[in-house]
This record gives structure tokens, sequence and C-alpha cells, in this order.
């Protein structure tokens, strides 16, 4: 069934750690970390320029993957800006639709929004943008906490193969993949992150 | 995990797993909208054979917490023999397509009995003197969320050892996560080679006390015991009821823990059931948390 198979590959889709592959495994480094911080930089400002009001904006990273990039962006967005902004991160694991059926359950993290979302423009942080299922089951998961003035979505990577309508508004690089592999964000070596194809 | 009959048969990375999905599940609790959609569509029965207000209330609320139906059956009226009762009692529950099936029971042994006859997972919510598990785990879970261990730690259980299937889950989650156990309690009330499951027994509650971290006390069942097992209820009370003057035998960071409902002034003081080291009420909250992780997990596993 393609949606077994999606829930298997890509790690944006693959709501247990334990299907990440082997960080030991051979893979092409497509981000090191100075690309990620490049991307960082560069989808914080754009963050800005879209929104302009630093304090109308709430950073939200989806776990687990997404959440040392929102923290990344968070900081730089403070920084440029000179003012706080709202950080959160969410699981989305509890409203999956390939989670809803049946299958060994991942164990879900906490999820921390220590304010309402109402009247803000929330942008969701992933790793990796695939199908775009965890992106919808997110968005879900936002509104539970209020009525946001708008949704937004930044990642890191853009694989394609979107089997929902959603779109990417902050992205740090389109990577043209085939569904058969699997784009990794992962610590590296040298203790900082990095992206690889494999 | 298929069901959840009892501690004694989980180890401790199934232990740990439901107590990190218990973390995640009382977030959904401090929310305005308590309810995430995991479990829609699914239905939970809640079958209590024998009378339980806060367990069958915890177990719904954890149930409509994930969206899933509950419906809750009890045992009055029915006046049939039990076990064959009870056995086409659940198969026609089953029948009726139900997801979870949680069992409340005076006789022990009854969820293990139906988990073999029903084809979806089965929930001990208390059977006889044998086990009560989603007691155990929040239990744990209260003892991890105030002092952020387990292992290492000193645990006392005090009262009606032998009669209670809340000491014996305790017995086996705190042992099996590396706690030393020390119970305590009347002589009439202590079983035969409880040694046996690695616990230290203790000869007065002085002894259990002394720099423990974790004192949970047991619920004294007066209807159940009254003149049979101890001479009075107030000769029991000022032997082996807490107060504030036996607390600081335990370490200044200790915490009170009771399954409730509890008997003010007998197993316990109202000066310490009311007092800071008292978990007594986060033990409830904890309890929604225990239990939604529970349904969660069991109802993935299914063929």
């Amino acid at each position: 069934m393609k949606s077994d198979q999606t829930a298997a590959s890509g790690s944006d889709e693959s709501a247990p750690d334990t299907s990440r592959p082997d960080p030991d495994a051979t893979g092409r480094v497509v981000l090191d970390g100075a690309g990620i911080q490049r991307a960082v930089a560069r989808i914080s400002h754009e963050i800005l320029e879209r929104n302009g009001d630093p304090e109308t904006i709430a950073i939200v990273g989806i776990e687990s993957g997404g959440v040392p990039i929102s923290e990344m962006i968070g900081g730089r967005v403070r920084e440029i800006s000179g003012a706080p902004v709202l950080l959160g991160s969410l699981d989305v694991t509890l409203y999956r639709d390939d989670v809803i059926g049946r299958g060994k359950r991942p164990v879900p993290h906490r999820t921390r929004m220590p304010f309402s979302v109402r009247g803000l423009r929330v942008v969701l942080v992933d790793d990796v943008v695939f199908t775009g299922r965890t992106i919808r089951a997110a968005m879900d998961a936002v509104i539970d906490f209020g009525r946001p003035e708008g949704i937004q979505v930044a990642a890191l990577v853009d694989r394609g193969h979107r089997e929902l309508p959603i779109q990417v508004d902050f992205v740090g690089k389109n990577i043209p993949t085939s569904r058969a592999e699997s784009v990794v964000f992962r610590p590296s070596a040298g203790g900082d992150y990095e992206v690889v194809l494999q | 995990m298929k069901h959840l009959l009892g501690i004694e048969p989980l180890d401790r990375d199934e232990i740990g797993q439901i107590l990190d999905a218990a973390d995640a599940m009382l977030e959904i609790s401090q929310r305005e909208i308590k309810r995430v959609p995991t479990l829609r569509g699914r239905t939970v029965i809640n079958l209590f054979l024998e009378p339980s207000t806060r367990t069958r209330v915890s177990f719904e609320i954890a149930a409509k917490r994930l969206s899933a139906d509950a419906i809750n059956v009890s045992s009055s009226g029915s006046s049939l023999s039990k076990a064959e009762t009870l056995n086409d009692m659940a198969q026609n529950l089953a029948a009726m397509n139900a997801d979870v099936l949680v069992v409340r029971d005076r006789t022990a042994g009854v969820p293990a009995m139906l988990a073999e006859r029903v084809r979806i997972p089965v929930v001990n919510a208390g059977d006889g003197a044998h086990e009560h598990p989603t007691q155990a785990l929040l239990d744990a879970f209260t003892v991890r969320q105030s002092l952020g261990s387990i292992e290492g730690r000193v645990v006392a259980i005090v009262g009606d050892i032998a009669h209670s299937r809340v000491a014996r889950s305790a017995i086996h989650i705190f042992t099996k996560l590396g706690a030393e156990v020390r119970i305590a309690g009347p002589p009439t009330m202590m079983p035969v080679g409880i040694e046996e499951l690695g616990v230290k027994p203790c000869s007065s509650i002085e002894e259990a006390l002394d720099g423990a971290h974790v004192i949970c006390m047991l619920r004294i069942q007066r209807e159940r015991l009254e003149g049979a097992l101890f001479p009075s209820v107030r000769e029991y009370s000022r032997t082996y009821g807490l107060d504030l003057r036996l607390l600081r035998l335990a370490r200044p960071e200790a915490i009170v823990l009771h399954p409730g409902p509890i008997n003010r002034g007998v197993e316990i003081g109202s000066d310490v059931a009311d007092a800071e080291p008292s978990r007594i009420l986060d033990q409830v909250t904890n309890g929604v948390a225990v239990r939604m992780a529970v349904l969660y997990l069991l109802t993935g596993e299914q063929a």
C-alpha cells in the first residue's frame, strides 16, 4: 500500500525515531552545518519580512526533527529584530492519519505550547517536508490551541512528492528525490547538524 | 503488550514506555481543549463488576480525551452464576465490535480469564487481591514527576499488605524500576513469604519510614475487616496511622501517596493528607494520563 511505504521511508513522515536509518549508514551530505546556518538565516529574514511585527509570530517546531531547527530560527529572529519571539513545540503523533490506523504505537513526546495561538501567525517548522501529512496533522494540532491569524510552514528541505495540498512558505533547499530515497536531518560527527540523502 | 493484566508480566522497558507516553498525555489534560483525535471511532467498554467511582471515571475520561467512545457497564441486576455470566457478557460486548475491554472484578484472575476468551485488548482495573496495574503505574509516574527518578529510592508501603492489590502491583513496579521496597503492617496483614518478591518486611512503621523517599499508605477496608484482623480502628490508627510525627522519620523531600478514597484519621491523619508532601490529588490527575497512555498503546497492536 502506498501509505505504508510513505510511513516507512522519508524522515519527515516517520513518527517513531526507531525508523530513522542508522547514523553510520552511508549517504550523500546535501546540507552541512554551514549550509544549515545559511538556510536558517535566510528563512529567519523571510519570516520577518513577510510578517512584520515579531511579537505576533510564534515559531513552533514539530517533534522531533523540527524542534532544534525551530530553536535556531527563533534565536535568529530574536537577534535580527531585537524583540522576543514565542517558541513552542508540537508532537503530532496523536493527530496523524497513519497512526490512527493499526500498527505498533510510537511513544509521543510532550507538546510544549505555553501560549494561546489566538491572533498569532504560527510558523510551523519541520526538518523535511515530503507527503505533507505531518504538516496536515500539525495544522489540526495548532488549531486545538486557539484560532491563529494564520499558519505558515518553514522547512530545511522540501523533497517533493506531496500527497496533500500543502505548500512550504519558507524553504532552505529544494531537493529532488525519488520515493525510494530518504532524506535525514541528524547530528553530524562534528557536533553540528547535517542533512543526508540516502 | 497485548493486554495489561498486571505489572508482574511487564519488563522495565514496557513500563518506561507507558510512563513516557503518559507524560505526553498529561499535557493534553492541561489544555483548554482536552481532546486529541487518535482513538476516534474506537469503543472502550468499562466493565465494572465491583463498585468504584474514581477508577471508572478516570478510565472514562481517559477514553474520551483520546476521542474514543466510552461505555460503562456495571454488575447491578445480574443474578446468574458469575463465571458463566461474565464470560458470555464479555463475549457479547466484544461481538459488538468494542476495541478495548476494561475490567474490574472482586475475584482475582477474572481479567486474565476474559483476555483468553475475547479477541480484544483487556485492561485489568483491579481484580480481587491480585493486581491493580494502572494504580501502580500512576504511583510510579507521580514519584518520577516529584523526585525525578525511581532507581535507588526507598519506598515504604504501609497497611494491609496481604489483602491489597494496590500493594502487590506497587511492589512489582517499584522493585522492577530499581527502588528499595519496604513493607509494614499488622502481623495479621503481612503475607507469608512476601520477601520472595524482593521486599524488606519491617516490624514497625518507624522502621519502614526511616529515611524513606516515598510513603505509600494503603486504604484500610473497614467494611471488610473490622474485628477480624485488628482489634479496633482506633488501635490501628495509633500504631499504623501516618501523622506528622512519623513523617519526620522520612527524608525531608519525601512524598506521601494513597490510592484513595482516604479514611481520614485512620491510616492517614488530615495533618498529613492535606500537607505539602501529600501527592494524593496529583495521583488522581496523573491517573487519567496513565490510563490514556495504556489505552493508546494497547489499541495499536491488534493483528
